[in-house]
């Protein structure tokens, strides 16, 4: 890189849990791990403030979920909000749906900048008039007031998934979406909110049999009949619900072969895929699991046509990683709006971006110095070896604690958003 | 490490594939990461999520780092601590209908009825449970 960036590092109060560009890029959603929801809108083209391009500013903010108390269960439900996905907008308002482990809501974000003045029962002030006392009408008028952005539940959509919701995706069809635990997959119909139909049910008769958990599932982006979902044992299955109401048998299976004399303790715990994620082309699909970020051509079972390593160095720590929990992350991965680059986190604020086209990688780092305003980029090493050069860091200096686990790329420009634990960055390309 | 490698192998370095070289390579590191794992907790089986560490795991209360299936499993061990529950389920059993392929609304009790000898060992609570009355038997 070394380009020229536009860069913007926003606080958030708490743990930053999901970041999700909405279908044209003008909007910007985070969760959090507080419940909340805040929304990032970008500013149109201002020729007073030519530098002021591009930046996303905070448009609006809500309580999306409250922790819960599972009395039955004697367990905590938490606020924590897993996933964001927006709906393609169809009028004024927007629509998201957020979801923590347990409920799922859909949310109307709407703007309100008129307010009707002149009541005939009521106040200015809202209090109501004595009717007795009115002796003349007039015609409430509309007048102009400051921006105010509302969002509303609309639907909730609740009660039906036992173990924790970890994916939830907007179907093509725009009637209907997904939402998967570890177990079970779900099909809801936007409007009906008491009943949803089991597509996906890997739950054995025993408990003591079960060997894999659904780690990730995302519909289609064209065809409403096809989904994915990924296992913790590094497998995708790609489903289609013309074939049977039930899609426990899958339709497509993609696993990589694995060398059986290369397995070690922790080959299973990498190989569990922690986000799958379809290009916009609807050709390709993209999983990550603990090591590498996998490109598989939809038309070919056998093996991944693209596998790209994010932090292979990593391969000889994976015993302390194991130790503090950190081999067990999710990191999430993304297509830029061409398809031509895919990005993915990794620890110490570093993020990957690679080039599917020139086959580049580069590794960049979300800090404060990076947020400088029209501050390039500069590309990080790790190094692995013995001799250490100035500007590489060492292995074992990396910050585990600092992890890019969420990023997103605007659907169309080069931007990028980059959660940092419970910092958002934003990077922009000056060149579009 | 990678000098360590060519000491221990030179066999297999000779007249191979260079691309089969470096994923020995690669191996290696996992597989003395595995031994030093296993070095700090002997107890720990085979497969991942063997018993004694992950235990340790389910009372720290960190849900993430438990391993998923052990994570599963403390849910169900946790439908039957209510004896509310447990009388209910056992209703219910009496009427019961073939499940559907319909929408699993409610599954909160779940159908299947506990008997003493499916009960594992009880977890320590994250919030202690005012029904905490100690094991069924």
């Amino acid at each position: 890189c070394g380009r020229e960036l536009f860069s913007w590092q926003l606080h958030c109060a708490d743990i930053i849990s999901t970041v999700e560009f909405n279908y044209s890029g003008d909007l910007l959603a985070t969760g959090d791990k507080g419940g909340r929801v805040v929304i990032f809108q970008r500013e149109q083209e201002n020729k007073s403030r030519p530098h002021s391009r591009g930046e996303y500013n905070v448009y609006s903010t809500f309580q999306s979920h409250e922790p819960e108390f599972d009395y039955l269960k004697s367990l905590e439900i938490e606020e924590k909000i897993n996933k964001i996905r927006w709906l393609p907008q169809q009028n004024a308002a927007h629509f998201l749906l957020s979801t923590n482990d347990k409920t799922i809501k859909l949310w109307k974000i709407s703007e309100r900048d008129k307010r009707a003045e002149g009541y005939n029962l009521k106040d200015e002030d809202g209090r109501l008039r004595d009717p007795f006392r009115i002796t003349a009408l007039r015609v409430p008028i509309l007048k102009p007031m400051d921006l105010m952005v509302e969002a509303s539940p609309r639907r909730i959509f609740a009660n039906a998934h036992t173990y924790h919701i970890n994916s939830i995706s907007v179907n093509s069809d725009h009637e209907t979406y997904l939402s998967a635990d570890d177990l079970r997959i779900n099909l809801w119909h936007l409007e009906i909110t008491d009943r949803s139909f089991n597509i996906v049910d890997i739950k054995p008769a025993n408990m003591e049999e079960l060997t894999e958990v659904i780690t990730a599932a995302e519909f289609h982006p064209h065809q409403c009949n096809v989904f994915v979902y990924s296992s913790s044992k590094g497998t995708i299955r790609l489903c289609d619900m013309r074939s049977s109401a039930l899609c426990d048998r899958h339709s497509k299976f993609f696993e990589e072969p694995e060398d059986p004399s290369s397995r070690s303790f922790f080959s299973e715990i990498i190989s569990s895929i922690s986000d799958v994620k379809f290009s916009h082309s609807g050709r390709y699909m993209m999983t990550r699991d603990y090591l590498s970020v996998k490109v598989w051509d939809l038309n070919m079972e056998s093996r991944p046509v693209e596998t790209h390593q994010v932090h292979e160095y990593l391969r000889s720590k994976l015993c302390s990683l194991y130790e503090n929990d950190c081999i067990f992350d999710k990191f999430e991965c993304c297509w830029n709006g061409s398809d031509s680059a895919i990005m993915t986190g990794s620890y110490n604020n570093f993020f990957r971006m690679f080039d599917r086209d020139t086959r580049r990688d580069v590794t960049l780092e979300a800090s404060r110095e990076s947020s400088k305003p029209r501050a390039s980029l500069k590309p990080r090493k790790v190094c692995t070896g013995g001799k250490r050069r100035k500007d590489e860091i060492s292995v074992d200096s990396l910050d585990f604690n600092k992890k890019i686990l969420h990023t997103a790329w605007h659907p169309v420009d080069n931007v990028i958003a980059v959660a940092a634990t419970n910092n958002l960055y934003i990077f922009q390309d000056k060149i579009n | 490490m990678s000098q360590k490698q060519e000491e221990e192998n030179p066999a297999e370095e000779t007249g191979e594939e260079k691309q089969d070289t470096q994923e020995k390579e690669g191996i290696l590191p996992e597989r003395a990461e595995e031994a030093k794992l296993k070095a700090k907790y002997p107890s720990l089986g085979q497969k991942p999520g063997g018993s004694d560490f992950l235990m340790k795991r389910l009372q720290k209360g960190n849900y993430k780092s438990l391993h998923w299936s052990v994570l599963l499993c403390v849910d169900e061990m946790q439908k039957y601590f209510d004896s509310g529950d447990y009388n209910m389920a056992k209703a219910k059993m009496k009427n019961k209908q073939l499940p559907s392929a319909g929408p699993d609304k409610n599954l909160v009790t779940g159908d299947h009825i506990p008997t003493p000898q499916d009960l594992p060992q009880r977890k320590s609570s994250l919030v202690t449970s005012k029904l905490a009355g100690g094991q069924v038997e």
